[in-house]
């Protein structure tokens, strides 16, 4: 294909997600307090290199700090980068989860997203003590809703909602202010949010579609979709398989990019650096993938190797950029930003 | 806690100036009350005036005024704890608390989210527990509001012991070792995810007057946060709150009594209460001054002139006029009490409110406000405030500039931190691990 397509990079952050990582605690308590500097550097790498975004896994299974609080912590010490913690549906709030995104979407100045991801286990489900957790194509099901309520409540602040009109009194114009009155199968939300709708309209939607339960809710909401593949024809064939999903939600197939996740060693990487830019290169001019994300082994290590030689070597093809254009997330992944869903329809509050 | 050897201390937080009422939001000076850029000034300055925590309050639904959104304060506001988490990354002693609804949230995910902002800030994360709890507000909830009263503190003291049960589970050595909580409220087992935070237990707030929150807060409180802000009122209640903690094996020094206070500075007094009613008339807008006439008599008076006499019929006893704001108790004696002011000095609607709503505690010179402050914690009327300025974000600003000084002259106030710790600034004991 002639047309050059824009290749978007972004890796995780949460140490202990990649293989040789798990024996070490990443939290004894000498340590934990130096969580927050840890991860300012690593994400400053990550700045520094250009990358889109970075995750930051979590679960209430695993120790570790709560992953949004992470990144909100490393908001006002980086500019551009953005910023997408694993965010649990399961056992949470709807409506918490929704104004916590948001304000992260406030304190990074547009660079939020979210990582919708469940709670399967019983374990988790004793943390809590509500209920069982439901099945896991049930609890993709709820996660569905989840991002659906949120983008309402996202919305139920129309952008210019704030008038402070000192003639009339009012601070805010009420007609732009609207209940959502969501009824899902297993919460129902009033609304609006308490939260004036975030700088990018909607933080980014990241959904990890490696797992099939994943794949229709990825389709249906998210913005990325994460996708594990061994090799370009079948990452290319899930790529497709999310897109003509998407198409079937009604939804403009342009507006989701599907990027490879990789678990990196690159120590033990065959050619190292190099090698991963070649294959980065060839499965996104291909057309399989629209970028890749970096799981790195061992952060501290991998990251750095990552920025400093893989995405170079990719920089000199000209394949990635060598600064940031926007400052938003959405701006980074070439997303548009959508305009509120109630502000066509004149809907009263 | 003092050294028991110079005048008592005087402890001072900041009160982000969000949503409410006293919010002078028309004044050309006032700012975002949602860009993260007002957040970060006022904690800024809180830090620079050495203050011990800045503080910020909770709302989960908007408040709704006849069936219709509220449409005259300022509302929207992010979400507390991410804020907070966030202000960590740019100042370095402040303690930074928020206020979290104990009735909507579960001891699990809360818990690890204070411990988790005690771990990002070096020890600083406070947690104001509220209760408050209606259907309205828990029409946003998978739960619901179903609370009764009657429960509300129920729940609130198990989700706090729980809560600490959490906290309790690593021992301080950094080991993880199973939890297991079974009461009446909740029933959770299995592991908690954070190693035991720099505070061991992030400090805990409770706001609420009523004598179920004060024997909440005596039980289980470090700091409590009231509205008393006359000598008289907050005396009697220091006293009774102090009184209360021999009960549960806790010395007075154990429970800090912070009223929210307002304050105007002027060059002179003069000056200065010339401000204040300036201020008040702002705050009391025509508009805002029918909408609290109709929060006491719970009936649509919008056809009543905010510069004419009050109205000569009875409030609705029974009314669901406003929603999202704590009721008044007894309508009909507000009213009664309204009317006789009124008639007594010949005051219009609007000259009411603002004659029975002011809550404007310290007006005058910065000598004379540093010299009331200081008054107060003397002679045990409190421990310190929460200041509330009613300018966002700047409203901070003159206090820290210039009566600071004149308190840290009097010998009451710090003039560098000594410790890293909301705790420490705070002078409350480490809590005792309970393995
Ligand atoms: C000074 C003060 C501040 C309060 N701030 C909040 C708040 O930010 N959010 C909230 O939901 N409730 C807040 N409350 C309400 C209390 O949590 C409580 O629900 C209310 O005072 C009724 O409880 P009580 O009967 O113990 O007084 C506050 C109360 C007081 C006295």
């Amino acid at each position: 294909m002639p047309r050059t397509r824009t290749l978007h990079l972004a890796a995780e952050l949460a140490p202990g997600t990649g293989p040789s990582a798990s024996a070490a605690d990443p939290l004894a308590a000498s340590s934990a307090g130096t969580a927050a500097a840890r991860t300012v550097a690593l994400a400053r790498l990550a700045e520094a290199a250009g990358l889109d975004f970075l995750t930051h896994d979590d679960s209430f299974a695993r120790p570790g700090l709560d992953a949004l609080a992470v990144l909100a912590r490393v908001a006002p010490e980086t500019r551009s980068v953005g910023l997408v913690p694993t965010v649990t549906t399961t056992h949470t709030e709807p409506f918490h989860v929704q104004a916590a995104v948001a304000t992260l979407d406030w304190v990074s100045r547009g660079r939020a997203g979210w990582r919708i991801a469940v709670s399967p286990s019983g374990a988790e489900a004793r943390l809590f003590g509500r209920r069982p957790a439901p099945p896991t194509a049930a609890l993709w099901q709820e996660a569905g809703e989840v991002a659906e309520v949120s983008r309402k409540l996202w919305d139920s602040w129309e952008d210019d909602a704030e008038i402070r009109d000192v003639a009339t009194g009012r601070f805010v114009d009420r007609r732009k202010l609207h209940h959502v009155n969501f009824q899902g199968a297993t919460f129902s939300v009033k609304g609006p949010s308490i939260v004036p709708r975030p700088p990018q309209g909607h933080p980014v939607t990241v959904v990890d579609a490696t797992r099939p339960a994943a794949r229709d809710t990825a389709a249906h909401h998210a913005d990325v979709a994460l996708i594990r593949a061994s090799s370009a024809e079948e990452a290319a064939a899930l790529r497709a398989e999310l897109l003509q999903g998407a198409r079937a939600h009604g939804r403009d197939p342009g507006q989701l990019r599907v990027l490879l996740s990789a678990t990196v060693d690159l120590d033990a990487y065959e050619g190292g650096p190099g090698a991963l830019a070649e294959l980065i290169a060839g499965w996104h001019g291909g057309g399989a993938i629209d970028g890749f994300h970096l799981v790195p082994a061992v952060p501290e290590r991998d990251l750095d190797r990552f920025a400093s030689d893989t995405v170079t070597r990719l920089r000199d093809r000209g394949l990635f950029r060598t600064a940031y254009e926007g400052g938003t997330l959405r701006d980074h992944l070439g997303l548009t930003r959508p305009v509120s869903q109630y502000a066509t329809t004149g809907a009263h509050a | 806690m003092s050294t028991g050897t110079g005048p008592k201390q005087v402890h001072l937080a900041a009160h982000f100036p969000g949503v409410n009422s006293t919010t002078v939001w028309a004044d050309p000076r006032s700012g975002s009350q949602i860009d993260f850029s007002s957040f970060e000034h006022l904690a800024r300055t809180a830090e620079r005036g050495l203050f011990d925590f800045f503080f910020l309050a909770e709302g989960l639904r908007l408040r709704e005024h006849n069936g219709r959104i509220h449409d005259l304060d300022v509302v929207g506001r992010p979400e507390s704890i991410t804020v907070l988490n966030a202000l960590a990354a740019v100042t370095d002693r402040l303690g930074l608390a928020g206020t979290v609804n104990a009735t909507f949230n579960e001891p699990y995910e809360l818990a690890r989210r204070l411990a988790s902002l005690d771990h990002l800030s070096g020890g600083r994360a406070a947690w104001n527990v509220v209760t408050s709890s209606d259907a309205f507000t828990g029409e946003n909830f998978r739960r619901g509001g179903y609370l009764d009263r009657a429960d509300r503190y129920t729940r609130a003291a198990e989700f706090l012991a729980t809560a600490r049960e959490l906290w309790d589970s690593w021992t301080p050595e950094g080991r993880q070792r199973p939890f297991a909580h079974h009461g009446p409220q909740f029933g959770i087992e299995g592991e908690f995810t954070v190693p035991r935070s720099p505070q061991g237990h992030p400090v805990v707030i409770q706001a609420g007057d009523s004598a179920e929150g004060r024997e909440f807060a005596a039980s289980a409180a470090d700091v409590i946060f009231t509205r008393h802000s006359t000598l008289e009122a907050g005396r009697e209640f220091y006293a009774d709150v102090k009184g209360r903690l021999a009960r549960y094996g806790r010395e007075p020094g154990d429970l800090k009594i912070m009223p929210g206070v307002t304050y105007v500075l002027g060059d002179t007094d003069a000056e200065a209460q010339e401000l204040a009613a300036e201020i008040r008339r702002q705050q009391v807008s025509p508009q805002n001054a029918i909408l609290a006439l109709e929060q006491v008599w719970g009936r649509d008076l919008s056809g009543y002139d905010p510069d004419g006499p009050l109205p000569d019929i009875d409030p609705d006893p029974e009314s669901t006029l406003v929603q999202g704001r704590v009721r008044i108790a007894d309508p009909v004696a507000v009213a009664r009490k309204w009317r006789a002011l009124s008639e007594a000095k010949g005051l219009s609607i609007r000259q009411t409110v603002i004659e029975t709503s002011g809550r404007q505690s310290f007006v005058g010179s910065p000598g004379t406000v540093a010299a009331a402050l200081a008054e107060f914690v003397a002679t045990d009327a409190a421990d310190g405030f929460i200041l509330v300025p009613h300018l966002t974000p700047g409203g901070l600003d003159g206090f820290v500039d210039r009566v600071v000084p004149l308190l840290q002259e009097r010998g009451v106030f710090r003039t560098e931190y000594s410790g890293t710790t909301l705790r420490s600034h705070l002078g409350l004991p480490e809590p005792v691990w309970k393995g």
